[in-house]
Formats: structure tokens, sequence, C-alpha cells
């Protein structure tokens, strides 16, 4: 039954109906709501959410509560998964499911959620909902990813997806099953000769054969590469005679989707590719419509981040131009102008008909 | 087998190896005191009887070596930040026996803000610190516990006041949180030490076994090594200039915070049983 909800409480709804039962964060805008409401709902579901000292105590304590077994999560803004990426790295080089909420402030953070923001060769899958309704199906999707390849996944929201309402169904998705947790201790082995250990560091206990450090290593990043190649989630639409490709993800992506089917309707060959999982990134989807195109767009509401992805797909088959910009509210926590239908179309149909790009709006009020 | 020096006496203090042991193999010093620490919060938790449940977070330094020799359900934490993973392990698994160890790096300079946090939580945890005043692992580097006057790598001439500031004193600070049940400072400089130890390790996890709130248990242990001293002199330099400073004994007891005038006398008293003890023969391990 589909109920009219804000997307931090629609999340941590989904989060709870996929059998989260533990979190922790610690306030930051626009994440703040999200963390409210698992401090409300978990308790009542028989599960604990703790207001965490920091982001370094957050994150921390979600890597005991997984190491039990439990399905935890963990989450902030960008800025506040600046200081949990140490975990984050040892946290893949563990094993443990760990899924993580970016509530972000715009789309800086790409590089952050993509190219292991710490130490390491680490890769975590990153999912990139566009609408409320996607993060809930993504929510789910993440607690199922994480157990299937006992790896950390990050869902990229905003600020948008934390505040705007949307009728969604947050009833449990089924998913196939998910490896037994036989490596989570709960102390019964303890004495036993056969007690566990969770670590990064590719040890066992003693008298076990340890695979060592580096072939620890190296089976993280072959499991790695099996999600790549089988966990690419992408939609395309009108790429077939398309002239123009847009590429864009998360609520931009939404944008530029509309903002596309309209021009369709006006008879501009124009397509888009939107990235659902930014790591594994569909480079083939993007290397497709490259090759039938004349020319591609990347829309971001940041620097250019994604662009760099989008090059290494395209690889010269076509030109790669950023029409997207920073644009942030006076606050700097939300959204900017520039994400308007007007202003996007106005920037598709300049780099369609090879015009120079209109210049950013600019918003009115300062903080 | 290396024969100790012809004018040194040994003494056996301990007859077998602990039961939550898988080998005696170590790759730690000689003279180092982590060991006899190791065997103090093994034996207690054995006969204790809380085996079956009890889940071990490691920190790194020196010791860790112990996460895969311990016969314990254990999660390997970064440098700093055993405390929160314990908190999730022990919320997640309420009838646990969670106990954290640190070292001095670990718990005082890099995760300060964790074992603090984690005791006014009054988190039903208990932490347990392996204070020997520098980094061991590294080669001998200063800590937030090394001592005034103390030489390291990286305070040559002595820690100066004036230059490297003071040292934390972390179970007095951790005393003061009122979410902190029992604190207490063990040492492993001699057999006596090693049996009151012991008993604090036993009086934390009972406490913890019965939902009594946060505890923690400091042992000031001989880095020999990391102290530049011979290896035999490392229980006296020990006594000598930690031992002055952090001082031994139960420094919270049932939520009550003894004095350090207290403390001294009661060391005082219980170095005299452990002359009289030793004068009778031997000493009870067992406590
Ligand atoms: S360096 Fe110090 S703490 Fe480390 S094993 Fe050697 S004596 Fe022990």
């Amino acid at each position: 039954m589909k109920q009219l909800m804000e997307g931090s409480e629609a999340m941590a709804e989904a989060a709870i109906a996929a059998g989260c039962r533990f979190f922790a964060g610690y306030p930051m805008t626009p994440f703040t709501e999200l963390h409210e409401h698992f401090a409300r709902l978990l308790p009542e579901s028989g599960g604990v959410c703790i207001n965490a000292e920091s982001e370094l105590e957050a994150v921390g304590m979600s890597w005991g509560a997984l190491a039990t077994g439990a399905r935890a999560a963990t989450g902030s803004t960008g800025q506040g998964l600046s200081l949990m990426q140490e975990s984050f790295s040892e946290i893949t080089l563990a094993e443990l499911p760990l899924v993580i909420f970016n509530m972000a402030r715009g789309q800086q953070d790409y590089f952050q959620s993509t190219r292991g923001g710490g130490h390491g060769d680490y890769r975590h899958i990153v999912l990139a909902p566009m609408d409320i309704g996607e993060a809930v199906e993504h929510t789910q999707l993440a607690f199922h990813l994480a157990d299937t390849w006992r790896t950390p996944v990050l869902i990229y929201g905003d600020y948008l997806l934390a505040h705007v309402q949307e009728a969604v169904d947050v009833t449990p998705i089924a998913f196939p099953p998910v490896p037994a947790k036989e490596w989570a201790v709960d102390g019964s082995l303890t004495g036993t000769g056969r007690s566990r250990i969770v670590s990064p560091l590719g040890f066992d206990k003693h008298g076990r054969p340890s695979e060592g450090i580096e072939n620890h290593l190296r089976a993280i990043i072959a499991n790695q590469e099996r999600i790549a190649a089988e966990e690419v989630r992408v939609e395309t639409g009108y790429l077939d005679d398309a002239e123009t490709v847009i590429v864009a993800f998360g609520p931009p992506g939404k944008f530029v989707r509309y903002v596309v089917a309209a021009l369709r309707a006006e008879g501009q060959k124009i397509g888009y590719v939107r990235p659902i999982t930014l790591w594994p990134f569909p480079y083939d989807a993007v290397a497709d419509a490259a090759e039938r195109a004349d020319r591609v767009g990347v829309f971001e509401m940041c620097a250019g981040q994604m662009i760099d992805d989008v090059r290494l797909g395209v690889l010269g088959r076509a030109p790669v131009t950023f029409i997207g910009g920073i644009s942030t509210d006076g606050s700097g926590f939300g959204v900017g102008p520039l994400l308007d239908v007007e202003h996007i179309r106005a920037r598709i149909l300049a780099l369609h008909r090879g015009e120079p790009l209109p210049p950013l709006p600019h918003n009115q009020r300062q903080f | 087998m290396v024969q100790p020096p012809a004018n040194v006496e040994l003494r056996q203090v301990g007859h077998k190896l602990p039961e939550l042991l898988l080998t005696q193999e170590h790759h730690m010093c000689p003279g180092c005191g982590e060991p006899l620490a190791l065997r103090g919060y093994l034996e207690a938790i054995s006969e204790l009887g809380l085996a079956s449940r009890a889940i071990a977070v490691a920190g790194i330094g020196c010791y860790t070596s112990f996460s895969m020799t311990m016969d314990i359900d254990l999660v390997q934490a970064l440098h700093g930040r055993a405390p929160s993973v314990a908190t999730g392990v022990k919320r997640m698994r309420p009838d646990s026996i969670v106990f954290t160890i640190q070292g001095d790096g670990d718990m005082v300079n890099e995760g300060l803000q964790e074992v603090l946090h984690t005791a006014a939580r009054g988190e039903n945890v208990t932490c347990i610190l392996l204070n020997n005043g520098v980094f061991g692992e590294t080669g001998g580097h200063m800590t937030s516990t090394t001592v005034l006057g103390q030489r390291t790598k990286s305070s040559l001439d002595g820690r100066d006041a004036e230059y490297h500031g003071y040292p934390i004193l972390i179970g007095d600070l951790i005393a003061q949180l009122q979410g902190a049940v029992y604190v207490a400072r063990g040492s492993v400089h001699n057999a006596g030490a090693v049996a009151r130890t012991k008993r604090m390790f036993k009086r934390a996890f009972e406490i913890q076994d019965r939902g009594g709130g946060f505890t923690f248990v400091e042992v000031l242990t001989m880095c020999p090594t990391g102290w530049f001293i011979p290896t035999l002199d490392g229980p006296e330099y020990m006594t000598e200039t930690l031992g002055e400073v952090h001082i031994m004994g139960e420094l919270k007891v049932d939520g009550v915070v003894r004095s350090t005038e207290e403390l001294r006398a009661e060391n005082l008293r219980k170095s005299a049983e452990v002359e009289q003890a030793l004068a009778r023969g031997g000493i009870d391990d067992h406590g």
C-alpha cells in the first residue's frame, strides 16, 4: 500500500523492512532527519539506534553490530563520511556488509563514493536513486547486495531525497536467499578451539591455514571484479538515433530524463543514460551510446566528477562536454537554482545545437 | 632455548597453558609484560565460566598478535576504535561478555574520546588497557601516558612538561565519569601484582555479567624494548617510573572513587604482605 512519506522516513522504514536492526549516526544537514526516523522506528522493531559521539564512533558501532551478523547501517553527509573513510576501507577488507547512507550536499561526493575515499585498493557498491520510490527499493536492495557480496553498499541520496514527500510502498521486497553468516561472532565458539576472527588483516586463528594479507587483498579485488561484471545497473532512453546523449544520475538524472522526453516530443534527436550504480559504473552503456552519437553531455550538480567515468566509457568515440555546474541554496546544504527544467533544457539544447552554454544561474538568497 | 643468567632465580608463576590460548608461541620480546596480562584475563574468563559467551575486540599494537592465538571469538578493530566496535557488538548481543584489549597509544592517544564516551554511556562492556607508556610496536615513541622524564625515541632527553606536555592518567580520568562503575589499575611487575590484577579482571567481568555497567582495567606492563633498558630491569624501572605516576589499585569500586592517598597506603600494605608471602614460599595465583 502506498503512503505519503518524507524521503528520510521512507528510507528508514525501508531499511527496517529489509531487516536492519542497528543504526548509529551523528546529526548533520541534510542527513539529520534520516537519523531521527531511525531513532524513532528502530526501538519499536526490536533494534537499536545510537546517537554516536562522532562519525568515527558511529561507523565503529555499526562495525561491531555487523560483526555479530546483524544487518546494520550508518550514514551522514559527505562531510561526515569523510571522517568515516578509514573504517569504510577496513570494513571492506573485513568483508562486512555495511549499508551507508550519504544524504549529500549536492553531487560533490561522487569521487568520495566511487573512488574508495579511504586508503587502499578497495571499491564498494554505490546505488544512486533518482526519487523516493527508487530510494525505497535501493535501500532494501542495498542490504541484500551487501550480504550477497559481503561488501559495503553506499546509497547516494541528497537534500531532495531527504526532504521531499512522495507516495511510496515500503513493504518488504522478496530477494533470493543470502549466504549464511557463519563468520559472525556470538561468543559461542570461544574456548572450543574453533573460535572465529572478523578481521580486515587476512589472518585466521592460530593453527588454521591463513591466507595472509597479500592473498586476502587479491581475493577482495577478485570479488570486486565479479561485482563489477554482475551488478551494473543503468537506465537509458531514446539512444537508437540520438545525436546528443546526456549522462546524469540521481534526482538530476530524473530531471534530465524529463527534459529529454520533452525535447524528443519536439523532434530533437537526444537520448540519455542514467547510471543507477555509480560503482560499478555502466561503462558499456555509455560506450554503446557514444558509438552512435555525435556528442555526449554530462549534467552534474557539482564542478564535474562523474565526467571522468563518462570519458573512460566514451574513450574518444565522441566529444564529451560538461553542462552542469556548482549550484547550491544559500546555506550550501540544499539544491540550487540550476536544478530546474528550464535551465537544464537550455543547456542541453545549446550543446545539441553547438551553441555556447548559457551562464549558470545564481542563487539570490545568501545564508 | 635461551638460558637465563646464572645470578637469576626463576620462579614459575603459572603452571599450565591458559585454556583460552591456542598456543604458547608468541612474537613478543623477552621481558614483555603483555603476555602476563593476557594470561590474567584469559584465566579470569575461564575460571568465571564465561568462556562460551566471551567476545573480544582488539586494537592495534604488539598485543594484536594475540588476536590469532586467543581461543576467543574476536573482532579486530582499527587503532583506537575498539570501544565503539565493542558497543555495537554488545548492543546486538547483550548476553555476551564483551571486552576490548588496547594499548596506551591505541586507547589514550588515537581513541581517547571513544573510551571516554563509552564509559560515560555506561556501556556494559569492559575495556582493558595495557599501559607501558610507549608505542612499543613502532619502536618506543612517546604516548599520552609517558611519564615526565621518561626517554622515548620522540622525547630523547626525557618527557619535558614544557615541551611535550603532561601525561594523561586515564584510569583516574575515567573514574570521574558517572557511567563507569569499576575502575582498577593493576600491574604485572611481580607475582603478587599479577595475582592482584587477575582479581581485578574477575571483578570487572562479574560486574559486566550482571549488567552492572562500564568497567575498566588498566594494567601497567613492561616494555624493555621500547624503554631501551636491559630486559631484567623492566619490573623495577616500571614501578619507579610509570608506577609512581599511574598509581596502582582499585580506583573506583561500586561507583565510589578512592583517593590517591588511600591507594598509596593500600599499595604499601600489599607489598609488605607480598614480602611476607614470598618469605613463606609462594603466592597463590588463583586469588
Ligand atoms: S615492543 Fe614492548 S610491548 Fe611490544 S612486544 Fe616488545 S616489550 Fe612487548
